[in-house]
């Protein structure tokens, strides 16, 4: 009886990446890049968060919306209220109707959202060769891979082989289901200037990307994390403290 | 429960209530001085476990609720929102969506618990029966709950489960339009949704308050199985099972809260953090991973019931049919039931491989009137739905007098080899219908099946009766002895 769980847990373990790596078939294994918010411990990098803003404003943002961050959310990043002030009002916002019926456009607010850069799918589709761009809020949760799959499509663009004809506004990709993506190759080395003396490189730019990409889907990841040690250390001693107790209470009847 | 006898309990408040209503005396029977046997053993944490669950699913599910917008050009946007905006609403969202898969990890151990010591048999039919009924209502629940975020695996999911409803003859449209509230998937069957799946826990309670009450009107079984004897095979409910039950629940929400906070996503599907779009289907759905081994029993039906399957059934019945008529092994006649079950199994695989198509597009047996008149959509839809039903009769099927596997050896492998099966059945779902797949979770279905229908039964009949320990008390005072001496 003993072994036979142990046997089905074993089982069920070796079980477990096959049910979640589902998603990926027929891609090649995508790269594992060493994130700084993985693990019991994982936290965002401030800077890399801070660089990988910086590549989302200057390229992504050009066709991918971001429509569920506000602009207060990048305290998180390490800015301060004056910094997110400046950055917010660098975007114009269609606001409105005002008294006179009238919509109008005014400077961004802490309190807006990363404004869409199509007024709707339709246009969205029509300026993109009739493929949709996603909103990437939540793009590294709604990914099989998350991080590593983004940083893979950033970095995965190569020659298609022979055997793969490609439409016109087509490319090949390594790491896209299937290969075939309708998104050009977005990055190129020196394409965003870096303050900070990190890397201008495809790689630096696309782990800076992610990154951000994951704090965006997981604001709460941080807070999610720091709490979750204190409550399964509690629930372990808790767990012990009543183990003690249940010898004691048992000790006459066994 | 309510007689004339009352507790005496000293503070006056809780005095002067109990005269009235005596509510502390029911307590302080039920699960103060409630007699249990004294030899449980950690399996039967998990009645407690899954109450706990219930109670966390319900507590986080209304407070998600005061939050959520049951509207399909909502839904989406008002989940992320509690992510986002709401405070703590991350954990409460997380703890009621990791809850779920918990809560059916609960309450599978404690289904397998039931099988496996027999606690389903005499006198104990109707506690099981109820518990049958939690399961079900509690996969209604399930279904519905995921429906909500309003994902694409949520659109896509209820697209295929409403569907099955479609095989049903001649009224099949009309029930799946009637379930949806329209002609597709839409805002209708979302509010409906939300509504049952605000009203079905509370279903579920009034159930397993029928399952408690019937569980202390018989007392609890234990793992020898036998029956209570006197005071001496039981200790009171309290304290040495509320701290036993406390342990256990501390260490399966320590396990619980290992996947709300650093693996919160992971029994989930990254497709549902895509919203809805009917536009778009996605490459595989698949059910959350509790449905997987009911998923593979649907898929597994890539035939349906031709004349000759049906004669095997047919046989198959009649090869049954003095195994449950016999009163014991002496009546049955085995030559000919193995007859009966050889001509079964002919009929059922000359079925099968007439309907089997080859890569070419023939078909791999060529047999006159091979065509399904039950299709196999509909065969997967029965098997289904069949196969939770038959967890109700089976008290009914099993009329062998020893309860607890320990002492039979024969359903041991059999029971054990059911939850292996279930397993390979849950791998089965995961995975796309093709190649290898498929036959595998034939094999795996008719396992399942013929679990309820013929190895139970035949059991019932031919398992040998073992000597039973003469008391509780004598079984483990004796393992007492044995163990100090060694």
């Amino acid at each position: 009886m003993k072994y036979f769980l142990i046997l089905t847990a074993i089982t069920l373990l070796a079980s477990g990446p096959t049910f979640a790596a589902e998603g990926g078939h027929s891609t090649p294994e995508l790269p594992n890049v060493d994130w700084s918010f993985e693990g019991v411990t994982g936290h965002y990098n401030k800077g890399s968060l801070q660089r990988g803003l910086k590549v989302y404003r200057n390229v992504c943002s050009a066709c991918h919306g971001l429509k569920r961050v506000y602009f207060r959310n990048l305290e998180a990043l390490g800015y301060n209220e004056a910094q997110i002030k400046a950055i917010a009002a660098e975007y114009t916002i269609t606001d409105g109707p005002n008294d006179e019926g009238e919509m109008f456009e005014r400077a961004g607010r802490p309190s807006d959202r990363f404004p869409e850069p199509y007024p709707n799918e339709n246009a969205a589709k029509y300026a993109n060769n009739g493929a949709l761009p996603p909103d990437l809020s939540l793009i590294t949760k709604a990914r099989a891979g998350g991080a590593d799959y983004i940083y893979g499509l950033m970095v995965g663009y190569e020659e298609a082989p022979a055997d793969i004809d490609l439409l016109p506004g087509q490319y090949y990709n390594e790491y896209m289901p299937g290969h075939v993506i309708s998104m050009p190759p977005p990055l190129s080395d020196g394409m965003v200037a870096y303050e900070d003396g990190a890397a201008e490189t495809v790689e630096q730019y696309a782990k800076d990307v992610s990154n951000f990409l994951t704090y965006a889907a997981e604001p709460e990841l941080e807070q999610r994390k720091r709490m979750g040690i204190k409550v399964v250390l509690f629930l372990i001693a808790f767990a012990a403290v009543m183990f003690a107790v249940k010898k004691r209470v048992w000790k006459n009847i066994h | 429960m309510a007689g004339g006898h009352r507790a005496d309990f000293k503070n006056p408040v809780v005095k002067w209530v109990d005269e009235r209503l005596p509510i502390f005396t029911m307590v302080k029977a039920e699960y103060g001085v409630f007699p249990t046997p004294k030899n449980f053993n950690y399996f039967w944490n998990f009645g407690a476990i899954a109450m706990v669950m219930l109670t966390i699913m319900i507590v986080t599910g209304i407070t998600l609720a005061m939050h959520y917008a049951a509207h399909n050009a909502h839904a989406f946007d008002s989940v992320e929102r509690i992510m986002r905006d709401v405070n703590y609403g991350w954990l409460i969202r997380y703890v009621h969506a990791n809850g779920a898969s918990f809560f059916f990890v609960a309450v599978y151990i404690h289904i397998f618990r039931g099988m496996y010591y027999g606690s389903y048999k005499r006198p104990r039919e109707l506690l099981w029966m109820f518990g049958v009924l939690i399961f079900l209502l509690m996969m209604g629940t399930a279904f519905m709950g995921y429906v909500l975020p309003w994902g694409q695996m949520s659109f896509w999911g209820a697209q295929v489960i409403t569907n099955f409803f479609s095989a049903i003859p001649l009224v099949g449209e009309g029930i799946v339009e009637w379930l949806r509230g329209g002609f597709s998937i839409a805002n209708p069957t979302l509010n409906r949704f939300f509504a049952l799946h605000y009203l079905l826990p509370f279903v579920i309670v009034g159930v397993v308050v029928l399952h408690v009450w019937a569980l202390h009107v018989t007392g609890s079984n234990n793992p020898l199985g036998i029956d209570v004897k006197g005071p001496q095979d039981t200790v009171p409910f309290n304290p040495y099972y509320t701290i036993k039950d406390t342990f256990g629940l501390i260490v399966f929400l320590a396990i619980y809260a290992i996947f709300v906070f650093f693996l919160p996503n992971t029994l989930g599907h990254p497709d549902n953090y895509i919203p809805a779009n009917p536009l778009v289907t996605p490459a595989h759905i698949v059910p959350e991973w509790y449905f997987l081994p009911f998923y593979a029993i649907l898929r597994a039906f890539t035939f349906g019931v031709n004349i000759y399957i049906a004669l095997g059934l047919l046989c198959a019945a009649f090869a049954m049919w003095p195994i449950f008529a016999a009163k014991d092994k002496n009546e049955i006649n085995f030559k000919m039931v193995s007859i009966a079950f050889a001509v079964a199994g002919l009929f059922c695989l000359l079925g099968y491989f007439s309907q089997y198509e080859l890569a070419s597009g023939d078909m791999a047996l060529a047999l006159p009137a091979s065509a399904a008149f039950v299709s196999a959509k509909l065969c997967g839809v029965l098997a289904m739905f069949g196969a939770v039903a038959i967890l109700f009769v089976l008290p009914f099927l099993d009329s062998h007098p020893v309860r607890s596997a320990v002492f039979r050896p024969w359903f041991k492998i059999a029971v054990l080899l059911l939850v292996a099966d279930f397993f390979v059945l849950m791998l089965c779902g995961a995975k796309p219908a093709e190649g290898f797949w498929v036959p595998l979770s034939q094999v795996a279905m008719l396992y399942y099946m013929a679990f309820f229908i013929v190895v139970i039964p035949l059991l019932s009949k031919i398992e040998p009766v073992a000597d039973l320990p003469d008391s509780i008390h004598q079984a483990v005072t004796g393992n007492h002895k044995s163990s100090v001496s060694s």
